[in-house]
């Protein structure tokens, strides 16, 4: 009868393994094999050169706008590389690393956000759901996903990502609850780097973390240093085990930071303050992770600098095919390709009106 | 008077709204420190404070819902979607309870809100930036549908649509809200929701079209002048919903002969309304098939095809002589 409290064997851990002056918490860090630890640097490495170059595309007019990923590297390259390449990958719009960690390729993300929607063909034996634009919606998908998985008695895990502003949705929160109603093996990856837009994550919610929010579900929230991709790959290794083993779901706050613009349409001088970015910058994921691999000796100056050189060459062999494509003549009828499995009339007639239009005055149908 | 972009004319409108009536409060995604991310609301938070001018978390539903929650109490909400493709979040608030409010409660409650957003292609966009999903919107009873053309009238409207007692869909045309500058003035200037606007006079066909579409009609019908000799009528809808048929119901009486734009895919689009009441109301002076020049029945194309998705004046003049030739 009393009013007592209620014991709810909760609690929220924070994970930190690497920290940002390179000091390493010997009794954590994992044992990854050097092949691992070589690729996730390339991937970070890779990434972080793509988006610069990316950047200055767009700033030329080459490419229309994208969100830019620098200083996300770890969150990305850590988490993703917990799966399988059997496991299924659902991004939101800023895991370029993750998306290239699973073999996406450089030139088809010129391509589309070069402004063609071929680019968002997904290869047959790549389990990536195209980039989800709309904020939070995706993590839906990835619970039903996981139940489906269940269902016909698969070991197949989804790792989910989204951002601190997503955390907001309702369709998130949904999406929880679901996942810990079927006990679904999804792993929420919430990617927090202090903004959404303009808003700071403060003002988001008033929760103290976001990975508290996995207790009211009952789903396990754990909250990690999202640039040491050591400490997200830990946690990530953990949660992806447990939902294959039937565990259920678990959610993963990645404490990052978004170093650079949010899209390329983005003025962040307007709201937020350089010395905050100065701040992180020092934290910043990359020259963390590169020191410790140096220091290990797994990395060598020398070996760095050829791996520079050989992204450096592969990004520029991808801008130069994306560019060749790019010059080629469009061919306007593609937009009536996959609205169906088989066009309907309407499309048909609608296909013919435009092939019509195209014949009677090429070049003169943008209203400008 | 000042010469003005869109994007001005309506933060003056919102300003002077603001000034006048301390019930206005503006809310939404990053419409308060960064101004919006295309700056209508930019100086909003330094002149009213974060009282009248809200940063919101980031959930479109809950921004149409807190707003109808607002203006319930008697406050004049105005709630930004930072673009239309995703206020679809927040059709389900505006459908369930918005537009039906007033009718639940036979009178008693009444929700003044304007829900604003960018809509249209032709701004080299990303997936669900360039949609216009009016006929979402107009279809629903108990809510107005208004899209202005320019920036004179975008103010005019905007005043009208934040002191309508009923709640306002406001879609803006993304397309026009830099591309030319207008003389607005300063003073108060309110045009009525629910009228449509002959901008143009002419005996020969009657061009209807509306926001970002009018200004490729206006170039058709300029076009048809000059190499055909044609005089187009044409009129801005101004408001999709409730539709004023009255203007270009009367103009083909006098045309005989239509042709209908809009960027919006043509299927249940709302020149699939206009036709049918031209041919309700029209239909004894009709001496042409009424066409229509719009988006197709596809996803909005990455910007490598919207050029050719997006209707365009050559396009519009074209059918405008498959109609005078019938
Ligand atoms: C439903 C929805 N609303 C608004 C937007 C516009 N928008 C794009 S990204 C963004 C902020 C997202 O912040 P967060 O979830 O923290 O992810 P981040 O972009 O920081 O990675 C907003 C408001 C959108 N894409 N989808
Ligand atoms: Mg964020």
């Amino acid at each position: 009868m009393p009013r007592e409290k209620i014991d709810l064997p909760y609690s929220v851990d924070y994970l930190s393994i690497l920290d940002a002056d390179g000091s390493v918490d010997k009794t954590l860090e994992p044992a990854l094999p050097e092949d691992l630890l070589l690729r996730m640097h390339r991937v970070m490495l890779l990434n972080r050169r793509f988006d610069e170059r990316m950047l200055h595309l767009q700033r030329q007019g080459r490419i229309g706008t994208f969100a830019l990923t620098t200083g996300h590297e770890a969150t990305f390259v850590g988490s993703v590389a917990a799966l399988r390449s059997s496991d299924w990958l659902v991004p939101s719009y800023r895991e370029a690393a993750a998306i290239l960690w699973r073999g996406g390729s450089l030139e088809n993300f010129l391509l589309y956000f070069g402004g063609y929607d071929e680019a968002g063909w997904v290869p047959e034996d790549v389990k990536n759901l195209p980039i989800s634009i709309p904020v939070g919606s995706q993590t839906q998908h990835a619970v039903g996903l996981g139940w489906a998985i269940r269902s016909r008695g698969s070991d197949e895990v989804v790792m989910v990502y989204f951002g601190d502003g997503a955390t907001s949705q309702g369709d998130f929160h949904e999406a929880m609850n679901f996942a810990g109603v079927y006990q679904t093996p999804v792993v929420f990856i919430c990617q927090n780097n202090q903004w959404a837009i303009s808003v700071p994550r403060s003002r988001q919610s008033h929760s103290r973390t976001l990975a508290q929010k996995a207790l009211a579900y009952d789903i396990p929230g754990i909250q990690v240093d999202g640039n040491d991709v050591l400490a997200v790959h830990a946690a990530a290794v953990e949660a992806v085990e447990r939902a294959r083993t039937g565990g259920g779901p678990t959610l993963i706050e990645c404490v990052t930071y978004r170093l650079s613009l949010h899209t390329t349409a983005d003025d962040p001088k307007r709201y937020r303050d350089d010395a905050e970015v100065a701040i992180w910058m020092k934290r910043d994921p990359l020259p963390r992770f590169q020191n410790y691999l140096l220091a290990k000796g797994i990395l060598t100056e020398s070996k760095l600098a050829e791996t520079e050189e050989a992204i450096k060459t592969e990004i520029q062999e991808a801008v130069d095919r994306a560019e060749t494509r790019m010059k080629e003549p469009v061919d306007p009828l593609h937009m009536f390709e996959h609205m169906y499995a088989e066009r309907t009339p309407a499309l048909e007639e609608q296909r013919d009106e435009l092939s019509r239009e195209l014949a009677a005055g090429k070049g003169d149908l943008s209203h400008g | 008077m000042a010469k003005m972009t869109m994007v001005q004319a309506l933060n003056m409108a919102l300003r002077q709204e603001m000034e006048k009536d301390d019930r206005v409060v503006v809310l939404g995604e990053d419409v308060g420190v960064n101004g919006g991310v295309f700056r209508v609301t930019e100086g909003l938070q330094q002149q009213f404070g974060d009282q009248r001018v809200l940063d919101t978390p980031l959930a479109e539903s809950m921004i149409a819902g807190f707003s109808i929650g607002m203006a319930l109490y008697g406050l004049r909400p105005i709630c930004e979607m930072q673009f239309s493709g995703f206020s679809y979040y927040a059709i389900h608030q505006l459908e369930a309870h918005a537009s039906r409010l007033r009718h639940r409660s036979q009178g008693r409650y009444s929700v003044p809100m304007v829900l604003r957003a960018p809509y249209g292609g032709g701004v080299r966009a990303l997936e669900h930036h360039s949609e216009s999903r009016e006929a979402l919107f107009a279809h629903i009873p108990g809510l107005k549908m208004v899209m202005p053309s320019g920036p004179r009238n975008a103010r005019a409207l905007l005043v009208a649509a934040i002191r309508d007692p009923d709640p306002v869909v406001f879609f803006e045309p993304k397309a026009v809200y830099r591309a030319f500058r207008e003389e607005v003035p300063e003073e108060e200037e309110v045009l009525p929701l629910g009228r449509s606007q002959v901008v143009r006079e002419g005996d020969d066909i009657t061009l209807i079209s509306y926001g970002a579409m009018m200004h490729p009609t206006l170039a058709a019908a300029d076009e048809l002048k000059e190499k055909d000799g044609v005089e187009a009528e044409v009129i801005d809808l101004l408001t999709v919903s409730p539709l004023d048929d009255s203007l270009f119901t009367q103009s083909v009486r006098k045309t005989g002969r239509a042709v209908l734009v809009h960027e919006a895919p043509r299927s249940f689009g709302p020149g699939a309304e206009v036709v049918a009441r031209i041919v309700e109301k029209s239909f004894w002076s009709l001496e042409a098939p009424i066409r229509r020049v719009t988006g197709y029945d596809v996803i909005f194309p990455l910007f490598a095809r919207e050029g050719d998705y997006l209707p365009g004046a050559a396009r519009i003049a074209r059918a405008a002589r498959e109609a005078l030739s019938a």
